[in-house]
């Protein structure tokens, strides 16, 4: 990762092939129906699924110069259990989510605890497009461009008091939408929570967004977290609750496989999953059938800019 | 259905045998027309590792079928689906050692040392080459009753390979769950048969005075 100078153009802002080939597409629909040069300002990327909300981003510093991972495959691999334990699922049965209205309740060790409206949340700080890693502990990666903003402007207007050391991530549970949840596979609701200090951090994003538009629902809309020195799981998704503690939350993974799925689970090549390596890694839609698989860096390539998060500590055994 | 004419069971092995190939040949379909998903690479692990099960099991299956309605010409059909199991275990060796490990030797060898699911998934691949090695009619003869004894290890190769199923997913286990219920009839009625038979031998004469 490099800090970047504002005058660079955003890799997520080159137009790849596919996407201008499907830009030509959609125009000549959009004349077809009358609707172009009025509905689509001419030098917009075009949005990658025409029916998603645009939500566009300043660009940051904090961002990966590093190939994309289509989005076709960022929205239709997805774990997000609520939905099912195949990968493919979430794609298939999110859609029956209902997102509006949404509200995301602030509690425990805060001076202001308050039930957002997630329009609100939209607003309160200047949205950024971040492209970051993505490692999930099954061994596989994908880099992403997400939008929204640190989740530390969050954590300040709330202001935690002295006695707030962690923050927990509650997603959402309707039995009626997440089919997912008839199985007892984790303790409902799915529950993930950071140290306090790893939450400040810049790079701890709160996301409504990837490609320049609203999260799809199986990425975990409309409110998300995206940790990127950790494994995937660790980022919440669809957040309907923010909890402060004084004590360590229990955390899903962990209560269901303590020894296979720490509190911390940050990215490490050096400490294996019981059943599997974690020193290498699939980049989904990139490593195919003739190369191998990739090496996985410590902090999924983060090390600089959190190593000094986990100083003193033995990461062997707080994994 | 009775014994088919030698021609008809021709057909029937044809038709079995086109049938048993449909999962390869979409998979090889899907490999190169790029249908296979975000993750191609582990749908194949994934989807030939589920066919050998499948294949071992439709295998077990074959005698207590047979017994049950009396088809005893489906003893002949068998060795094929046995042999398919085999075929779809080396893909998914295969993919292990190509996909998984790029060939790297020591990495495979670590692999199947240290981990559990890894170890069980690589010794029932190699109890089944014996086993492929001696389907053919002339290895059938030459080893006699000892054949018979030898293609006994595929209750073991089903246990290892449900136990490589289970070991392997993250948290959802039914289809491992469903596997091993199968399994566990499959050998259960054997067992059932067994201990229902076993005291003809034991006791040739029965008079039913027990002193």
């Amino acid at each position: 990762m490099r800090i970047r100078t504002p005058t660079e153009i955003l890799p997520s802002e080159i137009t790849r092939r596919e996407c201008y080939e499907g830009r030509r597409v959609f125009l000549r629909r959009a004349a077809a129906l009358g609707l172009a040069g009025s509905a689509f300002p001419a030098g917009e990327l075009l949005a990658q699924n025409p029916a998603a909300a645009r939500l566009a981003g300043a660009r940051s510093g904090y961002s990966a110069i590093e190939k994309l991972t289509p989005y076709k495959d960022v929205t239709s691999y997805n774990n997000f259990y609520e939905f099912g334990t195949d990968k493919s699922q979430p794609a298939q049965f999110a859609h029956k989510m209902a997102t509006r209205p949404w509200t995301v309740a602030v509690e425990g060790e805060v001076r202001r605890k308050k039930v957002f409206d997630i329009d609100e949340l939209l607003k309160l700080a200047p949205m950024e497009e971040r492209i970051y890693r993505m490692r999930c502990v099954e061994g596989w990666s994908m880099v992403i461009p997400w939008v929204g903003y640190p989740i530390a402007e969050l954590i300040r207007r709330v202001e935690p008091t002295g006695r707030a050391k962690y923050i927990a991530f509650v997603t959402h549970t309707d039995p009626a939408s997440m089919v997912g949840l008839r199985l007892p596979v984790l303790d409902w609701p799915y529950v993930e929570a950071l140290r306090l200090d790893e939450a400040m951090h810049p790079l701890a994003l709160l996301g409504f967004g990837l490609y320049g538009e609203v999260l799809p629902n199986q990425n975990g809309a409309p409110v998300r977290m995206v940790v990127p020195w950790k494994y995937g799981f660790k980022s919440g998704k669809s957040i309907v609750k923010i909890l402060f503690t004084e004590h360590q939350p229990a955390t899903s993974w962990n209560v269901a496989a303590a020894h296979e799925y720490g509190f911390y689970s940050n990215v490490n090549p050096a400490v294996d999953h019981p059943r599997w390596s974690q020193a290498s890694e699939r980049r989904i839609g990139e490593d195919g059938f003739f190369q191998p698989k990739r090496k996985t860096l410590p902090f999924n390539g983060y090390a600089e800019q959190v190593a000094g998060l986990y100083a003193g500590m033995d990461l062997k055994k707080n994994f | 259905m009775p014994q088919p004419k030698p021609s008809q069971l021709t057909a029937i092995k044809a038709v079995l045998f086109a049938t048993c190939l449909v999962p390869f040949s979409r998979l090889l379909y899907g490999a190169f027309a790029n249908t296979l998903g975000a993750n191609p690479i582990e749908t194949i692990s994934r989807s030939t590792g589920w066919w050998t099960l499948a294949f071992l099991m439709a295998t077990l299956m074959v005698t207590p079928l047979r017994r049950i309605t009396g088809m005893g010409w489906l003893l002949r059909l068998r060795r094929m689906l046995g042999l398919y199991a085999f075929f779809y275990a080396c893909w998914h060796f295969t993919a292990f050692i190509w996909f998984d490990h790029w060939f790297d030797v020591m990495e495979i060898g670590k692999d199947v040392v240290k981990r559990p699911f890894v170890t069980v998934g690589f010794s029932a691949f190699v109890l089944l080459l014996p086993l492929a090695a001696t389907s053919t009619d002339a290895m059938l003869r030459r080893l006699g009753r000892n054949w018979q004894r030898l293609h006994r290890l595929v209750y073991a190769i089903a246990t290892l390979g449900v136990l490589h199923y289970w070991w392997l997913v993250k948290r959802d286990i039914t289809e491992p769950l469903i596997f091993a219920a199968v399994l566990a009839l499959l050998l259960g009625v054997r067992l059932a048969w067994r201990l229902r038979e076993a005291p003809v031998n034991i006791q040739p004469s029965s008079t039913g005075s027990r002193s």
